[in-house]
């Protein structure tokens, strides 16, 4: 395209049109970023392996590549059984946790919320807990852990949405003050929990699971559940960009927009109560991605939502991919629960945004 | 055309609007005016559907304005409140833009007409420079012209303004209030300044106690024998050149013995 500067600029009066083809660029850029993580954090880990085999192997799986075989059968298993699901629901995760927070932030007003702020990781925890020490759940086979986690934190979710309820309107103070409560009570529950069962061993494994871990990740219904809820939940925010916009101004402005604030923010308190039950019961609670992502990609593209939960879907999945790959080769061959890296990677970050916050004064 | 039906909006068991009915008609300014606490707002929010009356009714061109779904009513009524949105990190730009989603569906994006009428009425509110900025840095009368632009660029049938010339200077108190006088579209405007109303509005509704005081064209609320009981000081009306002008004075102090000091 070339056209002479004047009548460009006449076309595009505002701007608009420069602003989604820097947002384009950014999208590519990032995917080409995951693809490129996804294959170099499938290599690494206590046993290296080359990222061009790594794409051997994964295109031969995948759609049955011709070709030599030029790798082992234990590379094979290392990389299809056990690093590509973890990596996959590494990205998951990441993109999972990084829009819930978009979302969360939009819809209480707050730039420090974030996915855990609504106590659903508290129940979720709660859950996995009892499982763990008690064996709760134990008819749902393999899927015990998580799927005790998942009611956990589906409950917490209902009791935080009826507390908030009461008495009227859902409005973002009641939602972020009973989320708040509901999450301390769950968090004094687990903490009973460990306490009462009196099993060093099991305490370990809570507190492990209470860190995070992609550890679990194996080819199975949850990591595809996983990627329904999570890819459905993107896309939905992705479309509802401009509904975003406009209740994150204000519950009144929205209104006089065209957009019913009360039913949108029931609409999304379910499907973000529905996604971190997920994420949680797939990976343990993951601090800080979801609080600092937001930020970051709001820095990049700038504050339109239809710009904000894409780009922050794809540096929520490279960052916490990176952040996996940190936790299993720092200290290997033992592996750091990757909430203590998160929360390390995280917590400079939030204190730059406080001293920010504080320079203009907001 | 904007017909409310024996509205009423309490405040605990404090009545704020009791039994109230206004006629915004078609092509003309309404003013709501009145002394503080008075209901000026509320009767505004109640007409706009952000409070629900549990009496009477509010319709719009006909149809009552709980049965129109949302967007429906943003195409009817674009409103200016005082609700800032001051911690929002758009751009004033995009911010134009958002008055233009009534007219999408979920799955449109904005499209160079929409572009287009937001420039215009970015132009029109004397912000067109603005554009690239982000709302929260601006100063208070920037960021209420570029709200009305917003309410603009939705392009409603009505427009409803609570107080649009708070924060704004002298001239574009006046610019403000001729360009919505200009629309010739129906408008709905909350006014503190008495003389502003004067000037700018056809009809007005003149609150005091939780009810009506005064309804009519300007020339007829706006004596002085109803505005002082109302507001409870001394008022002098001045008819110069076809136009109303009121002068204030405090009960106590007549305002033709200080003319004679």
């Amino acid at each position: 395209m070339t056209t002479t500067a004047l009548p460009e600029s006449r076309a595009d009066l505002l701007g608009v049109a420069a602003q989604r083809r820097r947002t384009g660029i950014w999208l590519l850029a990032l995917t080409v970023g995951l693809i490129v993580t996804g294959v170099i954090a499938v290599g690494s880990g206590a046993i290296g392996i080359p990222p061009i085999t790594v794409a051997r192997i994964i295109g031969h799986q995948l759609v049955g590549l011709p070709g030599q075989v030029t790798w082992t059968p234990a590379q094979e298993a290392i990389v299809w059984q056990v690093r590509l699901p973890r990596v996959l629901l590494g990205m998951l995760v990441g993109a999972g946790l990084a829009a819930c927070g978009v979302a969360l932030q939009a819809m209480v007003r707050n730039v420090l919320a974030d996915p855990y702020l609504l106590g659903i990781n508290s129940g979720a925890s709660s859950g996995a807990a009892a499982a763990i020490l008690f064996g709760a759940g134990a008819g749902f086979g393999q899927y015990a852990l998580s799927s005790s986690a998942f009611l956990g934190a589906l409950g917490a979710s209902l009791l935080v949405f009826l507390i908030a309820r009461s008495g009227g309107r859902v409005t973002s103070i009641r939602l972020l003050l009973s989320g708040v409560a509901v999450g301390y009570a769950l968090y004094a529950t687990t903490s009973f929990l460990i306490f009462a069962s009196g099993s060093a061993e099991g305490a370990r494994s809570v507190m492990f699971w209470l860190l995070g871990s992609l550890g679990l990740a194996r080819w199975n219904v949850l990591l595809l559940v996983a990627a329904v809820v999570l890819g459905g939940m993107i896309c939905y925010l992705t479309v509802v960009g401009r509904r975003l916009d406009v209740l994150a101004i204000g519950d009144e402005t929205a209104q006089t927009l065209g957009v019913s604030p009360d039913r949108f923010r029931l609409r999304l308190l379910v499907l973000v109560s529905l996604s971190v039950g997920v994420l949680v019961s797939a990976a343990g609670s993951i601090g800080f991605v979801g609080l600092v992502v937001p930020h970051l990609a709001r820095r990049i593209v700038g504050a339109p939502h239809v710009r904000v939960v894409p780009v922050a879907a794809l540096l929520g999945a490279i960052l916490l991919v990176w952040a996996d790959v940190l936790a299993r080769v720092l200290l290997a061959p033992q592996e750091i629960p990757i909430g203590i890296i998160t929360a390390l990677l995280g917590a400079p970050f939030l204190l730059v945004l406080i001293r920010r916050l504080h320079a203009t004064g907001a | 055309m904007i017909q409310a039906t024996q509205v009423s909006w309490r405040s605990g068991t404090n009545p704020v609007i009791d039994g109230v009915s206004v006629t915004a008609r078609p092509g003309r300014v309404l003013g709501l005016i009145g002394p503080n606490g008075s209901g000026k707002t509320t009767l505004l929010r109640l007409l706009y559907g952000a409070l629900r009356s549990g009496t009477g009714r509010v319709a719009v061109d006909g149809d009552d304005l709980t049965t129109l779904p949302s967007r429906e009513a943003a195409r009817r009524l674009a409103v200016v409140v005082q609700e800032t949105g001051g911690e929002t990190a758009l751009t004033v730009a995009e911010l134009v833009l958002l008055g233009r989603g009534p007219h999408l569906n979920t799955f449109q994006r904005t499209g160079p007409a929409d572009h287009r009428i937001a420039a215009e009425c970015l132009t029109r509110v004397g912000a067109a420079h603005l554009g690239s900025r982000p709302f929260a840095g601006l100063s208070g009368g920037e960021r209420q012209r570029v709200l009305i632009a917003r309410a603009l660029a939705q392009q409603a049938t009505h427009l409803l303004l609570d107080e649009p010339t708070n924060h704004l200077d002298i001239r574009y108190q006046h610019e403000i209030l001729r360009l919505v006088r200009d629309l010739g579209t129906c408008a709905v405007v909350v006014l503190h300044d008495l003389n502003l109303a004067a000037r700018y509005c056809d009809d007005l509704v003149l609150l005091g106690q939780g009810g009506v005081a005064a309804a009519g064209t300007v020339a007829e609320v706006l004596d002085p024998a109803i505005l002082e009981t109302v507001y409870g000081i001394g008022i002098q009306r001045l008819d110069l050149d076809g136009a109303i002008h009121l002068l204030y004075h405090p009960h106590d102090q007549p305002a033709v013995q200080r003319s004679a000091a």
